[in-house]
């Protein structure tokens, strides 16, 4: 049977994303043990839990100092064991790098998720979905106005609407969050009007129509602050995409023909524009992972970003090192989500041409 | 985008013809003589350190807003007042009761705000052998009202008495200040409001204007014992940028935030869009087993989340502001800007005067270094200085994480600090921000600057 191209392409790319995606949990994982000294922190948090659960249990009241001690050690020694702790540093690193992988991060050292566990991938799993909601919703907003504004200028490009839109592009120097404390100002210290962060009202509401509105109602203001900090930027890179396309010799041919102007601006212009307009997409999306670290942050917003700033806040390794895995994974996935859509429109991929 | 043909001194020549682009070099230059103030007046290594000193500050108001606020608002707040030794109205007179010294001072001061103080501090200095002096301190109103505001003995050489936080003495005037009003109001009455306030019969409390006097009363148990008072009415207003609420004029932290901030910026983005300049013609140029190596590293370098990275490294190695820097350029160094350059380095490569240069024999590292790097560094430029700001940003986002070098006084540790000191909730908007105005004028002037640069190096733009 013969594989189509696109296929070939997007099997070779998403075996080759998985492997950076192994190389960079190595990395993190080798970073985060700093020699061994997380093992360090990770065997006196043990030893202190050990001594305390032994100094808290009556059963072991009657004990003289020497055999409870003695118990202490062996119940530590039982626990490195257990954790795999004791196994050399190599192997050790493989183990966390399988854990990593398979997302099967252990025990956070005092985080605990909203259903009371401490387990790491629950903690991270519960965030993810908030994270995708906000930051998704936030990323395609501004890719349609991006491109509808882009378009529209380059139609009517030299009018006031587009000097103002570049005057203003230097707006976009400002990141999302950084608006967002602007926002928050204005919004919540001043106005009185929105939430300052959070994701529902508390109590949540009890009917699903009002708890999606309060939802609706949080995400306003963090939305709001990414999509003005790319607004003027985004419209200002399409439109100069879509001049640049439309001053091509073809457009003009096409013009001579007497092609329809919405014709033109279809086929000729906007779809071969939108192969690179999909790529700064794809690294706007990719950098949104990043920035919503921060943004989670000043919104308090209960995603991977804000767990992962508790989590330093908490000097909790293994959630530390979790978050890092599953942002790397969200970058590949992002970045094969973006690669099949690229496949879509592009169709030198789809022909499974090589060397672009 | 193309190779452009400008060179760096052209570009510059054209550059200070866009209106644009002089407004953000007058920002740029504005900074950088803060920034050259700061470190002159202040060398880098002692600015943490003061900050950091909280007995420094006492003589400061608490979250007093910037004094420029007064002008836009019909609610005049007062500035911080001293009144007493060595200043002006300040009148003495002695006596002798009972065998010890009586020293009656007496100080005037005028006082035309609406608003309240928001600390009242006797600052004395003494000295005595045997019994501490007393210190009798009376408040009289524009009215002519006389209040006592109780007696005191300090202890030490140098003593801060704050009167405002008696609550003996706070009890007692909320008591004389409802009488006085005849109903009990639905605002707190603290020492400043009871020591300042027009007796109104309803809304908001204001202070009374006029000529206000206070009379201290010491008595001195021993011939040599010495004395001399202060009293000072911490204000709600100060300076240019207002104070925060461990009372450090932000004024200073703006200041020394400037050079730390522009060279973080200029120092992050410079290195690494030179580093990856190099690494790119490297790639470009030799192509082969070097160039996939680099061009893997940079698929690798794509998948790093950055941002966690970074926390994960400053966090585990307790890294100060340098260390954070160096860590973010290596974090960099193989970004996605590689591939874009060694596209340029290639087409440069089958150029005529380069395959000359390799016709003469000319070495690799000479062709590279002096015949590929400064052609293609010029179409770098606008890049370089449009994500100057990124990096600004990017520490005062790791400071807003809690990551801030508690060493050094950023921009971003000073909204940081805002933000866990309430000031969004308790509504002290100068303390975000005017901090925030700095990072924004940062960000526009490199902004305007790197436009106007794409412009001119990018000139099917311009034509547009």
């Amino acid at each position: 049977m013969r594989i189509p191209p696109l296929a070939k392409v997007l099997i070779k790319r998403a075996f080759f994303l998985f492997l950076m995606v192994i190389i960079v949990t190595y990395l993190t994982i080798l970073i985060a043990n700093a020699g061994g000294y997380v093992d360090e922190i990770m065997i006196s948090d043990i030893k202190f839990n050990v001594a305390q659960r032994v100094s808290a249990n009556p059963l072991y009241k009657g004990l003289s100092i020497e055999e409870r001690n003695k118990l202490i050690e062996r119940l530590v020694e039982d626990e490195i064991r257990l954790r795999g702790l004791d196994k050399p540093f190599p192997i050790r690193s493989l183990i966390y790098l399988w854990n990593g992988l398979t997302l099967d991060l252990g025990r956070s050292m005092y985080m605990t998720s909203d259903t009371g566990s401490r387990l790491v991938r629950l903690i991270i799993l519960e965030r993810l979905p908030q994270t995708i909601l906000l930051f998704t919703t936030a990323t395609v907003i501004i890719f349609l106005i991006g491109l509808f504004g882009g378009l529209y200028l380059s139609r009517n490009f030299g009018s006031f609407l587009d000097k103002l839109t570049i005057y203003l592009s230097p707006t976009s120097a400002i990141p999302g969050w950084f608006y967002g404390i602007l926002l928050i100002l204005i919004f919540y210290s001043y106005l009185h009007v929105l939430p300052p962060g959070g994701m529902v009202d508390y109590p949540p509401p009890e009917e699903p129509v009002a708890y999606f509105l309060s939802v609706l109602k949080h995400m306003i203001l963090p939305v709001a602050a990414w999509v003005i900090s790319s607004f003027f930027i985004e419209i200002y890179y399409n439109r100069s995409f879509f001049l640049t396309y439309s001053t091509e010799d073809y457009v003009e041919a096409a013009k001579a023909k007497g092609v329809p102007p919405s014709q033109i601006e279809r086929r000729y212009i906007l779809r071969p524009a939108l192969p690179p307009i999909i790529t700064s997409f794809a690294f706007a999306v990719v950098l949104s992972w990043s920035g919503a670290i921060i943004t989670e942050t000043v919104f308090n917003w209960p995603g991977l970003g804000r767990t992962l700033a508790m989590a330093i806040g908490f000097f909790d390794v293994p959630v530390i090192v979790g978050i890092t895995v599953v942002f790397a994974y969200l970058i590949a996935a992002t970045t094969f989500i973006l690669e099949i859509i690229y496949g879509i429109v592009d169709p030198r991929i789809r022909a499974g041409v090589e060397g672009i | 985008m193309s190779v452009s043909e400008y060179t760096l001194k052209g570009i510059f020549k054209e550059l200070m013809r866009y209106k644009s682009a002089l407004v953000g070099l007058a920002i740029l230059v504005f900074l950088v003589a803060l920034s050259l103030y700061a470190l002159i007046f202040t060398p880098y290594a002692q600015a943490g350190e003061i900050w950091n000193d909280q007995n420094r500050w006492l003589a400061y108001p608490r979250n007093a807003a910037p004094e420029w606020y007064n002008f836009f608002s019909s609610k005049k707040l007062p500035p911080s007042i001293l009144i007493g030794e060595g200043l002006p109205n300040h009148k003495s007179e002695e006596a002798e009761r009972e065998g010890y010294r009586v020293i009656t001072y007496l100080d005037s001061f005028t006082y035309n705000y609406d608003d309240f103080p928001s600390e009242l501090v006797l600052l004395i200095n003494t000295t005595y052998s045997g019994s501490p002096p007393t210190v009798k301190v009376y408040w009289i109103k524009p009215s002519g009202e006389e209040l006592n505001l109780s007696a005191y003995r300090p202890r030490n050489i140098s003593e801060s008495i704050y009167i405002s936080n008696n609550l003996i003495l706070e009890r007692d005037l909320e008591e004389y200040a409802i009488d006085k009003l005849g109903f009990t109001p639905n605002y707190t009455i603290t020492i400043p409001v009871a020591l300042f306030m027009e007796y109104k019969d309803k809304g908001e409390p204001t202070a009374m204007k006029g000529n206000y006097t206070v009379r201290v009363e010491v008595t001195l148990y021993n011939r040599s014992d010495t004395f001399s008072y202060r009293l000072l009415m911490h204000g709600k207003v100060y300076g240019i940028a207002g104070t925060d609420i461990y009372r450090r004029p932000l004024e200073l932290g703006l200041i020394w935030g400037a050079p730390v901030a522009l060279s973080f910026g200029i120092v992050a983005s410079v290195t690494i869009t030179f580093v990856q300049l190099i690494f790119a013609a490297i790639s470009g140029y030799y192509g082969g087993k070097t160039d996939s190596l680099i061009q893997r590293l940079t698929e690798i370098y794509m998948i790093i989340p950055f941002v966690p990275f970074i926390v994960t490294i400053s966090i585990l190695y307790g890294l100060d502001i340098w260390r954070l820097l160096l860590i973010i350029i290596v974090l960099s160094i193989f970004g996605t800007s590689v591939k874009t350059y060694r596209v340029w380095v290639m087409q440069l490569k089958t150029s005529p005067y380069v395959e000359a240069a390799i016709a003469y024999g000319a070495s690799n590292l000479r062709i590279i270094a002096l015949y590929i790097l400064p052609r293609i560094l010029p179409p770098v430029v606008p890049s370089l200085v449009l994500s100057i700001p990124s990096y600004v940003f990017l520490e005062a986002a790791l400071a807003i994480l809690g990551l801030s070098d508690p060493k050094v006084v950023s921009w971003g540790r000073i909204i940081e600090e805002a933000f866990a000191g309430g000031a969004v909730y308790k509504g002290y908007y100068h303390w975000v921000l005017i901090p925030s105005a700095m990072l924004i004028l940062t960000a526009i002037s490199f902004a305007l600057i790197g436009l106007a640069l794409d412009r001119i190096v990018n000139p099917r733009l311009r034509e547009m």
